[in-house]
């Protein structure tokens, strides 16, 4: 068996009597809507992470608060593991539910309480859409910033769960940036507010420990975001290049001169060709790369700063300089940056989205071991990139029809994150830990590290209820791995079995 | 490391901070983290051995282009703000100085940011990744020299206010920011209620604003962004010049509003577009109002309960001493809600066991 799915490896789950926790939940909370039978639960077997498929034991999909608080205290009670699940958009399988778990589903909570435009805040559900706020504020002149490539679909509970990005991190920040205040159900029942309308609220930033979490510390139930005023003016170059290095050097050339784009996107030459059969959005097909650079701001700040970096562009060697006309031409350049992932998802029955980041500086190099990582194994690999903060996308294309073809797409996967630990990065920027990255979090982190988290871990779920096997590794995992660091000459943990 | 980055103090005194925290751990005995000890009133007094971050300094890694910065906790914040200006760049939270020993660790342990805050960010946004020595000396990393990372829990952030209850930060990772190409700074006469609305008011209009105060009759602002920009902000909004090195005096709490006073300084966290509150004393709005300088004998439960009224927060500095230094309280802190206060407890307990860091810096029960 693919360690992967060897569950055993994250610590034993007790088996349940289905039939048992259905009649206890169903008593507690009658009221809420349970499903039970196979054909009712099989369209959540999985998150967007379609590859990874598991049937979970019961869904949950309460539609008040006071169902969720009992719902954790029965699960906690009956020691029943809990998988929160938002719009199912994750890309790491973080909402890959459990054989012998219920899956608590948040997409009834879909309301957006209050947009309050004077103290520039919105107040929604966890279920609402990360677009609908931005809509919800744009009367106003307001908007929300993280703006994930999923936007349409994903809900604000997931993008605070997996501090969620987007193509405008760089200057407005991730989710983390821009959440003042979520309210939190805890496993064992009880409910708790962190952080607060105000910049900052009194004790630890649990805010910021929560963000991101990927539901393993607590249920997030209720959302406050900050609204920013909407730019007067975004305008869109896109540069061509007829080498991928010298794109990767014109970004580095940007920040110098001191600019920092709203948007500064990057894609090869495989994924503007797939961009531009999808969306014809006007990209140059004979290109190596293409960057995308948003500039956004007063209008004649703008303008001053479309002229340096078109200077900046031409000096780096590119071959073209387009500047979108109007508004309908910049929506469609991004267009084709949105939609790169379908548009890849055609050429191939199947692709699998990596999301490591580095050092911009690291960018040739990195870009260069993924080259080679395709042609040992004869698998196509499209690359698209926040090349502002140095996110990688890079798109493996398999086909999994053909045996041992997905194993050989997560073999390449796990390989191109480990060059961006060796290149001094991470292995998620923004997708999040899920299932599918946990066996690469043993090359990220020490075993010293894994155990730290471990302990924040057991200061909020102390039985390890909410979503377990996720974002940590056990130690026994990484010692099966065989990517546990020799710290000092010595194993850290010499007790541990190692097979 | 380019030469002009490091400097003939820089220091690597890791190992022998693991080593006395790994013998304070073994023995139970309570430390006392210390860099510049300029902060020291602004938290619950400690008892413990002074562990001293003061020798553990300089810049460890900065690569302009990347827009991040690496330094080790007891490195002066002047220094690096030096290195930093000299590459046109900047600590985007600006945070305040208590004079020439103010460390970036204890920018890190505090949390606390300058008036750009509100449009820019605070010391937690710009954090990208710590090491920090835990109870049995080692030093862990977690987060990184890169923009984004969501693996793992965000440690990194936990730590920035924690007060060094949870571990000691030993060098932390930045994201810094290029300087505005412009900057005009103006006061204008207005009524406070008037202030306060126009405030609101432009809040939602993309304005070159990055600092708002209100403070002797008068809105004080400065603009900062493109020379365009700026100029058009400033002539649209006429007023009166500013003079230099208000914003850093506001900062650091150097304006004669801050000097002695037998009065009790608080600071008010509040949400944006708060009325002015209905305390008696002296008020310096600073953040465009939502945060709040008072200097007040009202009682800290009167103070308190009028900031949570709005969802906000009061933490109190004490009086100043005949020397003009800030006394500090005995409970500096808002009391959490109950279930935060057990989760604190919960996470201090699993952290630090023997309760050998800063215990009751924050609060008196950890």
């Amino acid at each position: 068996m693919n360690i992967l799915y060897d569950e055993h490896l994250d610590g034993t789950i007790a088996p349940q009597d289905k039939a048992d926790v259905l009649a206890d939940l169903s008593q507690a909370i009658p009221d809420l809507t349970l499903l039970h039978h196979e054909e009712d639960l099989r369209p959540f077997e999985c998150d967007g992470l379609s590859v990874y498929q598991v049937l979970p034991m019961l869904v949950a999909l309460p539609e008040t608060l006071d169902q969720v608080e009992t719902l954790m205290r029965r699960c906690h009670a009956l020691g029943v593991p809990v998988v929160t699940r938002g719009a199912g958009t994750g890309l790491s399988g973080g909402a890959l539910p459990l054989e012998q778990g219920v899956l608590l589903v948040m997409s009834r909570f879909k309301r957006i309480l209050e947009v309050d435009p004077e103290a520039r805040v919105a107040r929604v559900q966890p279920g609402v859409r990360n677009l609908a706020i931005s809509e919800a504020a744009a009367p106003h002149g307001l908007y929300y910033a993280p703006d994930p490539s999923s936007q349409i679909a994903c809900s604000i509970g997931g993008n605070v769960a997996e501090n969620a990005g987007g193509v405008h991190c760089l200057k407005y920040g991730l989710t983390v940036h821009n959440v003042l205040k979520v309210e939190v159900i805890t496993i064992e029942g009880e409910r708790m507010t962190l952080g607060a309308e105000a910049f900052d609220a009194p004790g630890f930033d649990l805010l910021a420990l929560f963000t991101g979490s990927e539901g393993m510390l607590g249920v997030i139930t209720e959302i406050t975001v900050k609204l920013l005023p909407k730019p007067e003016t975004a305008k869109v170059l896109m540069a061509s290049f007829d080498d991928v290095e010298k794109a990767g050097r014109a970004v580095g050339e940007i920040i110098a001169a001191g600019i920092i784009p709203g948007g500064l996107e990057m894609m090869d030459k495989l994924a503007i060709r797939a961009a531009e059969d999808f969306v014809k959005a006007g990209y140059p097909v004979e290109a190596e790369a293409i960057l995308l650079c948003e500039l956004d701001g007063v209008e004649a700040d703008v303008a001053d700063d479309c002229e340096t970096v078109r200077r900046v562009l031409e000096a780096a060697g590119a071959t073209d300089i387009q500047q979108a006309r109007d508004e309908a031409e910049r929506a469609r350049f991004w267009a084709g940056r949105k939609n790169a992932f379908p548009a890849v998802g055609r050429m191939s029955p199947d692709y699998y989205c990596m999301d490591g980041t580095i050092p911009r500086r690291e960018l040739p190099g990195v870009l260069k071991g993924i080259a080679r990582l395709s042609e040992e194994s004869g698998l196509r690999v499209a690359n698209v990139f926040h090349a502002g903060d140095g996110n990688m996308h890079p798109l493996i294309l398999f086909d999994a029809n053909q045996p041992g073809e997905l194993e050989l797409a997560e073999d390449v996967g796990g390989r191109i994150l480990e060059l961006c630990v060796e290149a001094g990065g991470s292995i998620t920027g923004e997708h999040g830990v899920g299932r599918e990255k946990i066996n690469q979090m043993c090359a990220q982190f020490q075993p010293d590290e894994i155990t730290a988290f471990h302990a924040v871990k057991a200061a909020f779920d102390e039985h390890r209820l909410l979503n377990p096997g996720k974002n940590i590794p056990t130690l026994q995992r990484c010692a099966e791995f065989g990517a546990m660091h020799v710290h000092n000459n010595e194993l850290s943990h010499p007790e541990l079995p190692r097979f | 490391m380019p030469e002009q980055y490091t400097s003939p103090r820089d220091q690597d005194a890791s190992a022998e901070l693991g080593e006395q925290i790994r013998q304070a751990d073994a023995a139970g005995s309570p430390l006392r983290i210390v860099g510049g000890d300029t902060r020291s009133f602004y938290g619950r007094t400690v008892e413990g051995t002074p562990l001293s971050l003061a020798n553990h300094r300089g810049i460890t890694h900065y690569d302009p282009v990347e827009l991040i910065v690496s330094v080790r906790a007891g490195t002066p914040l002047e220094e690096l703000e030096a290195a930093l200006d000299a590459e046109g760049q900047m600590l985007g939270c600006e945070p305040p100085r208590f004079g020439e020993a103010s460390t970036v660790g204890g920018m890190v342990a505090s949390g606390l940011s300058g008036p750009r805050r509100p449009w820019s960010g605070a010391v937690r946004d710009f954090v990208l990744g710590t090491r920090v020595i835990d109870r049995a000396g080692r030093e862990l990393r977690f987060g990184g020299e890169v923009m984004k990372n969501v693996a793992g829990y965000d440690l990194s952030r936990l730590m920035v206010g924690a007060q060094g209850t949870l571990g000691v930060v030993s060098e932390v990772s930045m994201k810094v920011l290029p300087k505005p190409a412009a900057s005009a700074s103006l006061h204008l006469d207005m009524p406070l209620e008037k202030a306060l609305d126009r405030l609101t008011e432009w809040g939602r209009q993309p304005l070159p604003i990055t600092a708002a105060a209100y403070l002797q009759g008068a809105l004080h602002l400065r603009l900062e962004g493109g020379a365009s920009s700026v100029t058009a902000t400033r002539e649209r909004l006429g007023g009166d010049e500013l003079k230099d090195g208000f914003w850093q005096a506001l900062r650091d709490m150097r304006l004669p509003f801050f000097a002695g006073d037998s009065r009790p300084l608080w600071r008010l966290s509040l949400p944006n577009h708060t009325p002015p509150l209905s305390l008696e004393g002296d008020t310096l709005f600073d953040w465009g109002g939502a945060q709040r300088w008072l200097k007040s004998d009202a009682t800290a439960e009167e103070v308190r309960a009028a900031a949570s009224r709005y969802d906000g927060h009061a933490t109190c500095l004490g009086a100043r001493d005949a020397q003009g230094r800030l006394q500090g309280a005995a409970e500096p802190f808002m009391p959490l809600a109950p279930v935060i206060a057990k989760y604190h407890r919960r996470l201090k307990a699993e952290l630090d066991p023997n309760g050998i860091f800063n215990p009751g810096r924050l609060y008196g029960d950890f």
